[in-house]
Parts: C-alpha cells; sequence; structure tokens
C-alpha cells in the first residue's frame, strides 16, 4: 500500500518507476475521498492533480527527473496558487483565486511535486485548534473527537492520515509544530527569510516562516531543500547560499550539546508529556549527545509579546481587505466607510476581529510605548537569551506543547486559554530561529507527544540530522492511527 | 485593564469593523481578558533595552531601478467584487 511508505521512499520508487505518478495520484485521491469526516480538505484540485502527474509520469521516463518528480504533496490554503481558490480559511477569500503561484508552490511544482489540493487552517493563520476556519473544524485523525492543532490543522490532519504523503504549512507562533505534535509527524519552521514569503497571505510579517509538515526527518529535509532558497520577490529573503540539509542527515551526535532550559521543564507541562521528552534525551545521550541546563529567563514574557507583536502585525496587513480589490462585498453598500466596515465584518470570524482590534489599540495613539514598543523590547531579551543559551549548547530541546491534543471545543470560549499552547513555540518565531517537533511517544489515551529542537539562526540541517538520527533508534513516527493504517 | 463599550466602538471604528450592538459586550470582556494577558509584560524590566523590530538586524536589500513586474491588469481587474472600464467601482464619495 502506497500511503504506508514515507515520501523519501515514494520519491525512490517513481525514479525506479516501480509505481508511475498516475497510480500514485488516484491512490490518495481515493484516500483524501474516503476520509471526508476529517474536513482535512478546503479545495481538492483532481483534474490539475492528474495533469501534473502526467507531466511527471513524462519526466521520469526521460533522464534525470527532477527530485519530487510524481510525489503528491497539499499546500496550506495559505499559499497562492494560480487558477485554484486560496481562501486563508475565510469568508472574505472564499471567492478569491490568484493570479499568481507564491514561490514555495513555484518551487515545489518545479521539484516534480503533484499538488492534490490545498488543504484547511485556522482563519488566516490564527488559531491553535483549526476551530476558527470559516470551513469549519479539522479533527484529529488519531481521535476524531481532539482537535488537529493549528493553525496549519488541515495539513497536518492530512499527512497524519496519509491523505498525502507531505504538506506545506507556514508557522507565526508555533502553527507548523504544535500541529505537528499533536498529530505524530514532523514538522520544521525555518529560520526567518530560509523560504520566501512571495504569495504567502501575510498575518504577522516579521513572524511568519512556511516549512513542511512531514512523516520523518528525511521527509522534511527533501521538502525543505525544494522550498527554500533567495528569493528576490521578498525583501526579507536570505542571499546566502547554503547546502542542502539533506547532504548531514546521517552525521554522528557525538559530542553534541543539549541544552535542557529549565523553564520548559516546570509546572506546566503535562507529566506523561515531560516523561516522553526525558525518554527522548536519553536516547539521543545514548547516541552521544551530552546534556546542560540552560535558562531562558524571559520564556514566560513571550506570550504577552506576541500577542502585542502578531496582532499589531496583522491589523496592519490585513487592512487591505477591503471589498473593493478582491474577496467579500457586502451587500448594497450606502457608502464608502459602510462598503469597508460591513465587508470586513462579514467576511472575517471573531477572532480574526479580535485580533485587528488588539493590534488597532496597541498601535493607537497614546499607547504604542506601553504596548507595541515595550513588547519590542521584551523580544529583544527573548532573543539575547538564546543567543546566551548557545553559548553553552548547539540546540535547545524541550516538549513543543504543554499537554498532547485537546478536545474539540474545549478552548474555543476563551481566547487567552488558546494562547497559552503557544508558550514553548512563539518564542523561537520571535527570535527568527528554526525549530522542529518530532514525535516521542504517546499518552495513555494514545494521543501523540511532541518535542522540540530548537537551532541557533540557520541551523537547520542539525536539527534534521539529531531528529533523522533519533528516528534511526525509533519508531514513533512510523505510526499511524488506526482508522487510516 | 478593563475595556468599555465605548472603547470597543472606538477601536472598531479605527479598524474599520461593523461591530453590531449584540456583540459589544462580548469584545469588551475578550478583549479585557487579552490585555490582562497582555499586561504581564509590566513584569519585565526593560530599561535601557533597544527595541527589536525584526529578526533580521540588516538593512534592506536594494534594487536596481528597473522595471520587472509585467502589465498583468486585466487579470486583478477580473477578481475585483465590481470593475469597469479599467476602474474599481465603489459606492460614490463626492457628491
Amino acid at each position: 500500500m502506497p500511503h504506508r511508505h514515507s515520501l523519501t521512499e515514494l520519491a525512490a520508487m517513481l525514479r525506479a518507476r516501480e509505481i508511475s505518478a498516475v497510480e500514485l495520484l488516484d491512490h490518495f485521491l481515493a484516500r483524501i475521498e474516503a476520509a471526508g469526516e476529517l474536513n482535512a480538505f478546503i479545495t481538492v484540485d483532481a483534474e490539475g492533480a492528474r495533469a501534473q502527474a502526467r507531466a511527471a509520469d513524462d519526466m521520469l521516463a526521460g533522464d534525470d527527473p527532477p527530485p519530487l518528480a510524481g510525489v503528491p504533496i497539499a499546500h496550506k490554503d495559505i499559499f497562492c496558487t494560480r487558477g485554484l481558490k486560496t481562501s486563508c480559511g475565510s469568508r472574505i477569500l472564499d471567492n478569491f483565486i490568484a493570479p499568481y503561484d507564491a514561490t514555495v508552490v513555484e518551487r515545489l511544482a518545479a521539484a516534480g511535486a503533484v499538488t492534490l489540493g490545498k488543504t484547511n487552517m485556522d482563519e488566516f493563520a490564527m488559531g491553535s485548534s483549526n476551530e476558527t476556519s470559516w470551513y469549519g473544524p479539522v479533527k484529529n485523525p488519531w481521535d476524531a473527537a481532539r482537535v488537529p492543532g493549528g493553525s496549519s490543522g488541515g495539513s497536518a490532519a492530512a499527512v497524519a492520515a496519509r491523505l498525502v504523503p507531505g504538506a506545506t504549512g507556514t508557522d507565526t507562533g508555533g502553527s507548523i509544530r504544535q500541529p505537528a505534535a499533536f498529530c505524530a509527524l514532523t514538522g520544521l519552521k525555518p529560520s526567518y527569510g530560509r523560504v520566501s514569503r512571495y504569495g504567502i497571505v501575510a498575518f504577522a510579517s516579521s513572524l511568519d516562516q512556511a516549512g513542511p509538515l512531514a512523516q520523518s526527518a528525511a521527509d522534511a529535509a527533501l521538502l525543505l531543500d525544494a522550498m527554500a532558497g533567495f528569493d528576490s520577490r521578498d525583501s526579507t529573503s536570505l542571499e546566502n547560499q547554503l547546502p542542502p540539509t539533506r547532504a548531514s542527515l546521517e552525521d554522528g551526535l557525538r559530542g553534541l550539546r543539549i541544552g535542557l532550559p529549565k523553564e520548559f521543564f516546570d509546572a506546566g507541562v503535562d507529566a506523561t508529556v515531560a516523561a516522553a521528552v526525558e525518554a527522548a534525551v536519553a536516547a539521543l545521550c545514548k547516541l552521544g549527545a551530552t546534556t546542560v541546563e540552560v535558562s531562558l529567563p524571559n520564556m514566560a514574557a513571550g506570550i504577552p509579546c506576541y500577542y502585542v507583536i502578531a496582532p499589531a502585525e496583522a491589523s496592519s496587513n490585513l487592512a487591505r481587505f477591503d471589498g473593493v480589490r478582491y474577496g467579500y462585498r457586502c451587500d448594497d453598500p450606502v457608502d464608502l466607510a459602510d462598503l469597508y466596515e460591513r465587508s470586513r465584518a462579514e467576511g472575517f470570524g471573531a477572532e480574526v476581529k479580535r485580533r485587528i482590534m488588539i493590534g488597532t489599540y496597541a498601535l493607537s495613539s497614546g499607547y504604542y510605548d506601553a504596548y507595541y514598543l515595550k513588547a519590542q523590547k521584551i523580544r529583544r531579551l527573548i532573543a539575547s537569551d538564546f543567543d546566551t543559551a548557545f553559548e553553552q549548547c548547539d540546540i535547545v530541546l524541550g516538549p513543543t506543547t504543554p499537554t498532547t491534543a485537546f478536545a474539540l471545543g474545549e478552548k474555543t470560549d476563551d481566547p487567552v486559554s488558546m494562547y497559552l499552547n503557544d508558550i514553548y513555540t512563539n518564542t523561537v518565531n520571535l527570535a527568527g530561529l528554526p525549530g522542529v517537533s518530532l514525535p516521542v511517544g504517546f499518552d495513555a489515551a494514545g494521543l501523540p507527544i511532541g518535542m522540540q529542537l530548537i537551532g541557533p539562526y540557520l541551523g537547520e540541517a542539525r536539527l534534521l540530522n539529531v531528529a533523522h538520527r533519533y528516528q534511526g533508534v525509533t519508531d514513533y513516527h512510523r505510526q499511524l492511527p488506526g482508522m487510516f493504517a | 485593564m478593563s475595556i468599555t463599550k465605548e472603547d470597543v466602538h472606538r477601536i472598531a471604528t479605527l479598524a474599520r469593523l461593523r461591530i453590531g450592538d449584540e456583540e459589544v459586550d462580548g469584545y469588551a470582556d475578550n478583549l479585557s481578558r487579552i490585555l490582562d494577558l497582555v499586561e504581564q509584560m509590566n513584569a519585565v524590566d526593560t530599561d535601557a533595552i533597544e527595541p527589536m523590530a525584526h529578526p533580521l538586524d540588516v538593512a534592506l536589500r536594494l534594487r536596481p531601478d528597473e522595471v520587472t513586474e509585467t502589465d498583468r491588469r486585466d487579470a486583478f481587474l477580473e477578481i475585483a467584487p465590481a470593475a469597469d472600464r479599467g476602474l474599481y467601482l465603489v459606492p460614490r464619495v463626492i457628491e
């Protein structure tokens, strides 16, 4: 059964002509169809995918096909796709068909990948449970009564249920790593600037990064290497030429110094999650790593700092949705103010409106110093804490989330309790660092537990190397939810 | 920090969002709770700390002043809610 193979294995099988791209496409389209109740996809593009698969089969018949030729993938519905709806999980973009492709979409297509469709997500990537989507919540394939995490919840559920072997996501405060943790996947948020943001609907421009949601570190490396690289169309894209992360996956771990921040293992973390992470640390030490206690003293301030900076940037970015140039427009506006106010009120959901209002307030006259400037200073302290930690260690390690996946509806009435989910992840975005979440066990209810590795700036290759070596001695990443085996 | 109903209306106007009377209490309550969370920032001493706007502490790249975009006016107008003869249409703003 093709879905029991990793993306790396499928790419090799395609090259060896053991299976065709069209056969693979049909297999995964049938799985998507059968798993409709997960609500993982907003749009399935069977016709477009078939044309791409046929072209991939032609490339595979020739010499030197591109690395992902014929490999099916899905894109989070935040990436603009030419000719295919890009909703961003919002009513305001329900009718939006982008006239261009995001750079990530373009690069993966050029690498030969076949796009099966666009996955569900929290509206404008604002959420940690995929419950703010205009298209309804996504269910966790490990337990349909629980959330898959968010905001890249559709991509996570789709890969976890093997409806597609790998998918893209974006991560502004944890939106790749937290759903990866909840769904037993390997999810990477790259260093700020490593992957182009061109064509990604902007949420918080100084925090947003795109990355892969994958079955393993090796799969994530293959996808990242295809996605990353300089792009003149993104003003914050890095010009550095970096070696492919794939090249160092097998490196040894002898001498690796793992920093364990004491703030990641305090009373806030569930005991089962902490125990699984500690067992994973022991496994890494058996492979030659050593540990050192480090401190990130301003970690707790990360949440309030993030919930000023991200909404402030969002309130500015989302000003473009005005009912004039594209997207939803209200019926019968009486004047221009009415057109703006009702198009936005009817087009945006409650969480998006809350964040726009918090951001507007924080940036408004008389409040700027107390909120936005204060948050930017704390951001500096948080980044400095990581710099200090990396003087003592090569990677920082801890749980990805305080708990395993929570129940659908459990946190929807209280935005603040939802925000606290990002406690271990959002400081990484504030500092612009790379982070990867990988599965390290299951709790008593059979729900996946994720561990996060954080690297210094541009340290993706080392993170994926450590994750890959860990996956060489464990099989948590190979487990499939029973219903989707 | 308590956000009043008047605050909600003022912020909503700045943000160009219509908030119905029946929604105001809910937003006032939620925004107040979020600001209570945000005010935990005050516990951190930030004297003499330089603000950090961005993870990349470098000047943005410049490029040659050359036209790189092609004219795609028709493609962009095609997705507008209302357009006519190359113009976006909005309600009358000048009497």
